[in-house]
């Protein structure tokens, strides 16, 4: 197997007195898309903050790319090529969706391709170009905060919780366009709490409770094994659908 | 980005972005509800073009502070200094360059008062940059330290200016032609006011264009409204923060030479003394808003004048009152920044 484009090596993160992650360790192979599941509180979206540099690993490493990432500044992290759309989405409200894009957009202008590519994955976006990204709903900001991760190529996106507060229509839009980035080729990995879209979309899962991995391995065959659902998740694929 | 905006906006019926006009239509409401009250047009004109020069300098040496607060998170006790330095910096001009101001030219004359905004702004510049690197940047995310911290700065910094220039008040000469006022019928307007608006709407449409039209200014909106997420997108946000404070020291250096000549003398306390106008001015305006800013400004100008003829025993609350009605009916002010 190919070394992973990610790899965290027994990272540990505190926050204040608390000490959240306890040693996580997995890897994240190009082209895939990773889906980490597990409850709230269970260090999913320390972990992506950690890869980012917006907190610090106490102990462990971070590899990206065959480069040490640990201590590196979160600008510097994000031109190596890691994009990052957060829980809260980050988007710049009074700045208009053009604006938000642009900004994203590090290397000047936009291809046309690309454009119309990123574009054709949310075509509602298009409607409200000109106009402040305070004005849209929360599927379009969620949408325009994934385009803005995609504004340029990028090695690899952290996507945390995209489904949250979304209506179903929009989560199969989401879906969809998960599906689309995948087919592109895009590494992604995606912190999710839907089980049937990370069922949908996951190539691979990780599992965490508690500041750990707890379970790592095909999604296809957590889909199949429902047990190992109930053991680790407390739920069941049938139940979400 | 052409391209981008093209492709983008073809679709037949766009949404209209919608323009908060009413803030904007409080300025010609105001002057136009004080007339009758005022009477005399030609009293009125005179009072309105200097409320609109007042309002003007202020907004130049609070337009950095608003822009330093909305971004960087920053409550800069120690703004006023550099309004006092920058005023204090004319006198490196003033010297060797007397003549131009007693000469009976136009030209030299704004060349004198363009050579003292340039020498000024420079000076704050990189007073400020050393501010920032010293006093402020080891007290980021600590209000009631940089409270202190700022207003210890101050305290320093004005004795400093006494040691250089010495504590006794220093009258400094307008430039020949802009003295007196153009007179148009019963209408007198000092030609000096009718410079500081021409220079306070020169800047506020530099900034606007700024802030509007260029990368760097989309970056400082964006940094004013999610800094983290302005990082997490590549960009190194701590150098934007240095560039901003020292543009906002800067912005004060050119309020303060303006606000100098206004008052033809200089005082090391001069810019501490303008801080309570200030501070209202941006918490009227919408914190890191510099429209709101701007806005504010000639509000609180206006009515200072309007109500300073007209009852000028509450000439010195109308401020308060301006920034009580506004906070009642705009609590977060007149353009609330979306983080604030």
């Amino acid at each position: 197997m190919p070394e992973p484009l990610l790899q965290l090596e027994a990272v540990q993160t505190h926050i204040g007195p608390y000490h959240i992650l306890h040693g996580v360790s997995f890897g994240v192979q190009t082209g895939s898309l990773t889906m980490l599941l597990g409850r709230n509180g269970a260090g999913k979206t320390t972990t992506l903050r950690t890869i980012m540099g917006l907190w610090r690993a106490s102990a462990g490493r971070i590899r990206f790319d065959g480069r040490d990432i640990t201590a590196s500044a979160t600008p510097d992290i994000a031109r190596a090529g890691i994009a990052y759309v957060p829980e809260s989405m980050g988007i710049f409200t009074d700045l208009t969706v053009r604006e938000n894009i642009v900004l994203a957009a590090r290397s000047g202008p936009i291809d046309s391709a690309r454009l119309d590519w990123m574009l054709g994955l949310f075509p509602a976006l298009r409607r409200f170009w000109n106009l402040p990204a305070g004005n849209l709903s929360g599927g379009q900001k969620q949408m325009l905060a994934i385009a803005r991760a995609i504004a340029e190529p990028r090695r690899l996106l952290l996507v945390d919780e995209p489904t949250k507060g979304l209506a179903p229509v929009m989560v199969r839009s989401m879906i969809e366009a998960f599906k689309a980035l995948k087919e592109a080729g895009e590494t992604v990995l995606l912190v999710e709490q839907n089980f049937y879209a990370a069922s949908a979309l996951g190539d691979d899962v990780l599992i965490m409770d508690d500041g750990r991995i707890v379970h790592s391995g095909r999604m296809s065959d957590l889909v199949a094994d429902q047990s190992l659902q109930q053991r680790l998740l407390g739920l069941s694929l049938d139940a979400h659908q | 980005m052409s391209d981008m905006t093209a492709d983008a906006t073809t679709a037949a019926e766009l949404p209209r972005t919608k323009t908060d006009w009413v803030p904007l239509a409080l300025v010609p409401a105001l002057a136009l509800l004080a007339l009758p009250f005022v009477g005399e047009p030609s009293t009125w004109v005179t009072l309105t073009v200097a409320g609109l020069a007042m309002g003007m300098m202020i907004f130049l040496m609070a337009s950095g502070l608003t822009l330093v607060f909305g971004l960087m998170d920053i409550i800069n006790f120690g703004h006023g200094v550099f309004i006092s330095l920058g005023a204090y910096a004319t006198l490196l001009v003033l010297g060797p360059l007397a003549g131009w101001a007693q000469a009976d030219s136009v030209g030299l004359n704004l060349a004198l008062l363009l050579l003292c905004i340039l020498v000024a702004m420079a000076v704050t510049g990189v007073v400020g940059a050393v501010f920032e690197r010293v006093i402020v940047r080891p007290v980021y995310g600590s209000h009631l330290k940089q409270i202190l911290v700022t207003m210890g700065g101050l305290i320093v910094a004005e004795q400093a200016i006494h040691a250089i220039w010495g504590a006794s008040p220093i009258p400094i000469p307008l430039p020949e032609t802009l003295r007196g006022a153009f007179v148009l019928g019963d209408i007198v307007m000092e030609r000096y006011r009718v410079v500081a608006v021409a220079v306070g709407l020169t800047v506020f449409v530099a900034m606007q264009l700024m802030l509007n039209r260029t990368r760097i200014g989309l970056l400082i909106r964006a940094g004013v409204e999610n800094p983290e997420m302005v990082e997490a997108l590549g960009y190194r946000i701590k150098r934007l923060f240095v560039s901003v404070f020292v543009a906002g020291s800067a912005l004060a250096g050119l309020g303060g030479v303006m606000w100098a000549f206004y008052r033809q003398t200089l005082t090391a306390g001069m810019g501490m003394e303008v801080m309570v106008l200030v501070f209202i001015v941006i918490i009227i305006g919408g914190l890191g808003s510099v429209g709101g800013c701007f806005v504010g400004s000639i509000l609180v100008a206006l009515v200072a004048n309007y109500v300073g003829f007209l009852a000028p025993k509450l000439a010195l609350i109308s401020n308060i009152l301006v920034m009580a009605l506004v906070l009642i009916w705009r609590p977060q002010g007149l353009f609330p920044v979306a983080r604030r």
